[in-house]
């Protein structure tokens, strides 16, 4: 556990100075509590002996003193410690991204499944939880407590030790004790809301055909039995959570009833000046504030570090697409590409995604790739963009295999509209200007004309500045795909693989849109993957996939 | 600031009953707060006039049972907060369930469904939060002061004068959290959540990026999105931490004052050094509860959100209107769209404009048209998951909106353009037609699906766990359970969305003669944009404009 929280104190790269002024000024806080409350019992008892007023003075600034301080270094701390959690939320994004750019898109295909990559992204968000829930608060403790206790042993070693103990155990027995006895139970609770929620997802989505089969009241019982075992382990789950605040208010009390019985005793003894029994048992009873936080913050300890492993464990991954260490330049175009013998596989021991495959693009020509789903099309459209290295074979560049070339340099010579490709969310101009930033509102039009969707994109109110929304979630699915073939044109490669562009078009539209890319394309090479027949009778040369035979 | 939400309480008994045992608990641990003071204050009086540790052992026995006695009644303010959360919760999620598959079990679109999911499930964190901790807190925010107060006034009427001297703090306080926190914690919230967004889209859309070689400035872009969003941030906190400060003010000023007036009525003797310790202690209690209430503030307003969410969803209107009517089979009669149109809440512009259209018993037709032209509302309104805007769908002259949706649904099989699988065995999900089917109709089904050979080829055959977590299913494997469903259904009218739609030749083929098979003896409508299929048809019919119109398929291509 503290090699994963080291390493994620490097993700979050904060520095030990902002931390340890954040500590500084909670420990403080506490301090002038713990002062306040201890001068203010001096200034009674002391007060009780009917001194002269002036003899006073000095508890009275204290008091006045301690008050007045408590609250600006809250204010402060919370500044600091805030600034903390916000800084490490930005750097950890940051760097995060940075080690999973170059794994991208094969070593991540297994984030894709389910929304594992939403996870993915909440868990580097809970990473600026780790100053301000769970290292900041211990720290205080250690400051806070240490000072407290010393204070106290100055007056009566005794006394001293009675709070050592009670806030030794406070502050670390009771938050383990306590996240021992709920660890279990919280586990359990975790799956059996797991479990509800995956039937909650699967009813609410499939909801239309539970409906069309007359079958919702069965689903309601179903789902109403798997909710009530979430309430009642949730209800034991709590008796187990309650304990920590509980034990630790038990032990506030005994150690404050343990420092007034030695108090009580050493005055007893002539050892300690009556006026300082009451200053001992409220410093105790402030001192207790510093391990208040703590059974919460091991809590939220153990799921930082949980998160943050999961987090790790990608960005742990080391990238099997690298630049060679002297890249040859980039050819100028025309020139040939093309796959000789080549097996590919996403993982080791999944079977092959294309086997034995040869395929050769010959400058200007248009080809295209007609195969089944599943066959492995889109797999070729990786290899020609180097986002998967053969396992056999060789993707080959001008006469050079493609792995001596800069990744950038691949790509800026072969672009792809693939079928899995992202639509930002953001305007459909920004979209379009990804292919290309210094495009011109001209090049834009004519790529949208091409991709057949210019007339829909004037149409609309805001034109080209329209919101797609969230993965282009406001667009259809043609119209999606259109965009990103737009964007495809728009980059002026001399490459073109455009993956499977027709597929939720109807045969007429599909057919006209095959030949005004073909048209758009010309002087370029034009690669095109579909399962369907329009726009074969268009192309220079069609070659047939099969899947790959299962070994 | 919203204390308790009122449709919170009005909706759920528990929290009534968690309201009632948490004053309980609240005025005890009032009382234990009292009896603290006081019998610290008495030990040490006594020590201070010299007793021995014998003289006051008994007190400190006491001492310590109260300490005790708080520590049960905080453990017992989490249990049963966290109690009447999860029963609170699993009422309202029930009831949103419930009411979405009654009344609009057909989301308008995937991510909205996504959400609702989210909603119901979520709620449970922020409204723990709410119940556990924020409601003891407001009862203890209340109850512990006035009892701290009531006790003062009685032993020295003096102190409480000076302790209210800090009251005039508080509403400065209110203000300022009613002014700056509630608002700007909401502002900085929805920022926090865009930021978070953004960082979502642009890792899953890492691929396209590195396709564009734009992957690697995005790094550079994150550290400026963030560093400006913590500079905004921290200057609204400066603000927002304002409040807390005047509270801790208030808190420390109190004490202060308390004990400097006591101290010099002391010196001058004319108050009890017990009484004036009394009050010393008391002192900060005044203010304890609330400074937690302002922390637990924040937890709260998520639950808070959260709960509203729920709220809005469950109230939100029916797409249909129930009806009492029973609509007769469609083997007896026809069904007939008349100048039906249809828009959709969200979408601007007509879907369809006064579509007429017929369907008979024993014939099937063919609904073919370009994307977008609402072929699969036809489904939908078929289905009774909307209902017309203007127009109607008769049926032997019911219409349709007045006819009870459970009823007729009796008579329809659908298969839509891209089933759900279910957890559950394959067997399960073709049951799904027919939940009392029988081992050989189910088997017959797929045979007639033209599923049963891929099935049988799998090692646990039709006892193969599929859905979540199970044997993924390609579409077209998902496609073929879904015909089965429909063949074990039985029912009198088909309705088949895009069957062949992105299969390769060799299972549409499959799918295609197991639609031949399902249309005899049935009314099947058949959605369709491409030409295979349509072979199968006894009537074409071309939607465009939002109108249907009579075409033979040579005059559709």
């Amino acid at each position: 556990m503290t090699a994963t929280i080291r390493r994620l104190m490097l993700i979050t790269d904060v520095r030990w100075t902002r931390l340890a002024l954040a500590a500084l000024l909670g420990a403080l806080t506490i301090l002038f509590g713990v002062g306040l409350m201890g001068t203010a019992g001096y200034l009674i008892s002391r007060a009780a002996e009917h001194p002269a007023v002036l003899s006073l003075t000095a508890a009275i600034v204290g008091v006045r003193f301690f008050g007045l301080a408590r609250p600006l270094a809250r204010y402060f701390e919370r500044l600091a410690s805030h600034d903390v959690a916000l800084r490490s939320l930005g750097r950890a994004r940051a760097q995060v991204y940075e080690a999973v750019e170059p794994l991208a898109p094969a070593q991540l295909e297994d984030t894709r499944r389910g929304d594992l990559l939403s996870r993915f992204v909440g868990d580097v968000d809970s990473l600026q939880n780790l100053y301000l829930r769970s290292l900041e608060p211990p720290l205080v403790a250690l400051i806070a407590g240490v000072a407290s206790v010393a204070l106290a042993a100055l007056f009566l070693p005794a006394a001293g030790l009675v709070l050592a103990l009670g806030l030794l155990v406070g502050g670390i027995a009771v938050p383990v004790a306590a996240s021992t006895v709920s660890r279990r139970s919280s586990e359990r609770h975790a799956r059996a809301r797991g479990a509800l929620s995956a039937e909650l997802v699967e009813t609410l989505s499939g909801g239309a055909e539970l409906a069309a089969f007359g079958l919702e009241r069965d689903r309601i019982r179903s789902l109403r039995r798997a909710d009530s075992r979430l309430v009642r382990i949730s209800r034991r789950a709590a008796l187990a959570d309650g304990l920590g605040d509980g034990l630790r208010v038990l032990v506030t009390g005994a150690t404050v009833a343990g420092v007034l019985a030695v108090s009580v005793q050493a005055h007893a003894e002539g050892r300690l000046d009556r006026v300082l029994i009451a200053l001992l048992a409220l410093l105790s009873l402030a001192a207790f504030e510093a391990v208040q936080p703590l059974t919460e913050a091991l809590r939220e300890l153990r799921a930082t570090v949980a998160a943050g492993e999961r987090v790790l464990d990608l960005t742990d991954r080391a990238p099997r697409i690298v630049d060679p260490a002297l890249p040859i330049p980039a050819p100028v175009a025309p020139f040939a590409i093309a796959l000789e013998d080549v097996r590919a596989r996403y993982a080791p021991g999944e079977r092959p995604a294309l086997d034995g495959f040869s395929l050769r693009l010959e400058p200007g020509k248009r080809v295209v790739l007609l195969g089944p789903s599943g066959a492995g099309k889109t797999t070729v459209a990786r290899l020609l963009q180097r986002f998967i290295d053969p396992e056999r074979g060789r993707v080959i560049l001008a006469g050079k295999d493609l792995r001596r070339y800069r990744q950038e340099d691949v790509r800026s010579l072969i672009a792809v509209a693939g079928q899995d490709a992202h639509l930002f969310s953001a305007s459909i101009r920004d979209n379009l200007a990804l292919g290309n930033p210094g495009a011109t509102d001209g090049d834009l039009a004519r790529a949208l004309r091409s991709a057949r969707i210019l007339d829909w994109v004037l149409s609309l109110p805001d034109g080209p500045d329209t919101l797609v929304g969230e993965e282009g979630r406001e667009l259809s699915g043609g119209q999606r795909q259109r965009i990103v073939l737009a964007r495809a044109l728009l980059t002026g490669a001399p490459v073109l693989v455009l993956d499977e562009p027709t597929a939720n078009l109807d045969p007429a539209t599909a057919k006209a849109l095959v030949q005004d890319v073909f048209a758009a394309g010309r002087g370029r090479t034009v690669l095109l993957i579909t399962h369907r027949p329009e726009g074969v009778d268009l192309a220079d040369e069609v070659v047939i996939l099969r899947e790959p035979r299962v070994t | 600031m919203h204390v308790l939400d009122q449709r919170l309480v009005r909706r759920a008994r528990p929290v009534r009953r968690l309201l009632a045992l948490d004053t309980v608990l609240g005025a005890l641990s009032a009382g234990l707060v009292l009896v603290q003071a006081v019998l610290i204050a008495r030990i040490v009086a006594s020590a201070f006039s010299g007793a021995s540790l014998g003289d006051v052992s008994a007190d400190l026995a006491l001492l310590a049972l109260a300490f005790a006695g708080r520590g049960v009644l905080t453990w017992g303010f989490e249990v049963a907060g966290r109690r009447a959360a999860s029963t609170v919760l699993s009422e309202l999620r029930l009831e949103l369930v419930e009411r979405r598959l009654r009344t609009q079990p057909l989301a308008l679109d995937r991510a909205e469904s996504g959400e609702v999911a989210a909603t119901a499930v979520q709620g449970v964190e922020g409204l723990e939060a709410y119940f556990a901790r924020y409601l003891p807190q407001v009862v203890l925010a209340i109850v512990v002061p006035l009892a701290v107060l009531g006790l003062v006034v009685a032993i020295d009427p003096i102190s409480a004068g000076v302790m209210l001297l800090t009251l005039p703090l508080v509403p400065v306080f209110m203000w300022l959290i009613g002014r700056y926190t509630e608002e700007r914690t909401r502002e900085r919230w929805l920022a926090l959540r865009l930021l978070s967004t953004h960082f979502l889209d642009v890792v899953r859309g890492l691929p396209t990026l590195r396709s564009f070689n734009r992957g690697r400035e995005q790094a550079a872009v994150l550290d400026r999105i963030g560093e400006r969003y913590r500079r905004t941030t921290m200057g609204t906190l400066r603000v927002a931490f304002l409040s807390g400060a005047v509270l801790e003010l208030a808190a420390t000023l109190g004490v202060a004052l308390v004990a400097v007036t006591a101290g010099v009525r002391l010196a001058d003797g004319s108050l009890g050094f017990q009484t004036a310790l009394t009050v010393l202690v008391l002192a900060p209690e005044l203010y304890l509860p609330l400074r937690q209430l302002a922390a637990q503030f924040h937890a709260s307003a998520d639950g808070l959100a959260v709960a509203e969410r729920m709220f809005e969803l469950i109230d939100e209107p029916a797409p249909t209107a129930g009806g009492k009517l029973v609509a007769p089979s469609p083997l007896d009669a026809p069904v007939r769209f008349e100048a039906v149109s249809f828009a959709y809440p969200s979408r601007p512009g007509l879907v369809l404009d006064g579509l007429d259209l017929e369907l008979y018993p024993d014939e099937t037709v063919a609904l073919v048209g370009p994307s977008g032209s609402g072929k699969t509302t036809v489904a939908s309104l078929l289905l009774r998951f909307v209902d017309p805007g203007s127009g109607r769908i008769a049926v032997g002259g019911i219409d349709l909106a007045h006819s009870r949706p459970d009823l007729w649904r009796e008579q329809l099989a659908w298969v839509p353009q891209r089933p759900t699988i279910f957890r559950g065995t394959i067997a399960d999900n073709i049951r799904l037609g027919d939940p009392g089917a029988t081992v050989r109709s189910v088997r017959d089904a797929a045979v007639l699906a033209g599923a049963d050979r891929f099935v049988q080829a799998l090692p646990f055959g039709y006892e193969t766990l599929v859905g979540d977590g199970g044997r993924p299913l390609s579409a077209g494997e998902s496609r073929r359970i879904a015909l089965a469903r429909a063949f074990v259904r039985n029912a009198p009218l088909v309705i088949l969305d895009e069957p062949t739609a992105d299969l390769d030749r060799t299972s549409a083929a499959v799918v295609a003669e197991a639609v031949e098979r399902l249309r005899s003896g049935r009314m099947v409508l058949l959605i369709a944009h491409r030409p295979e299929l349509v072979e199968h048809a006894d009537r074409v019919v071309l939607l465009e404009d939002g109108k249907g119109r009579k075409r033979v398929w040579d005059e559709v291509v």
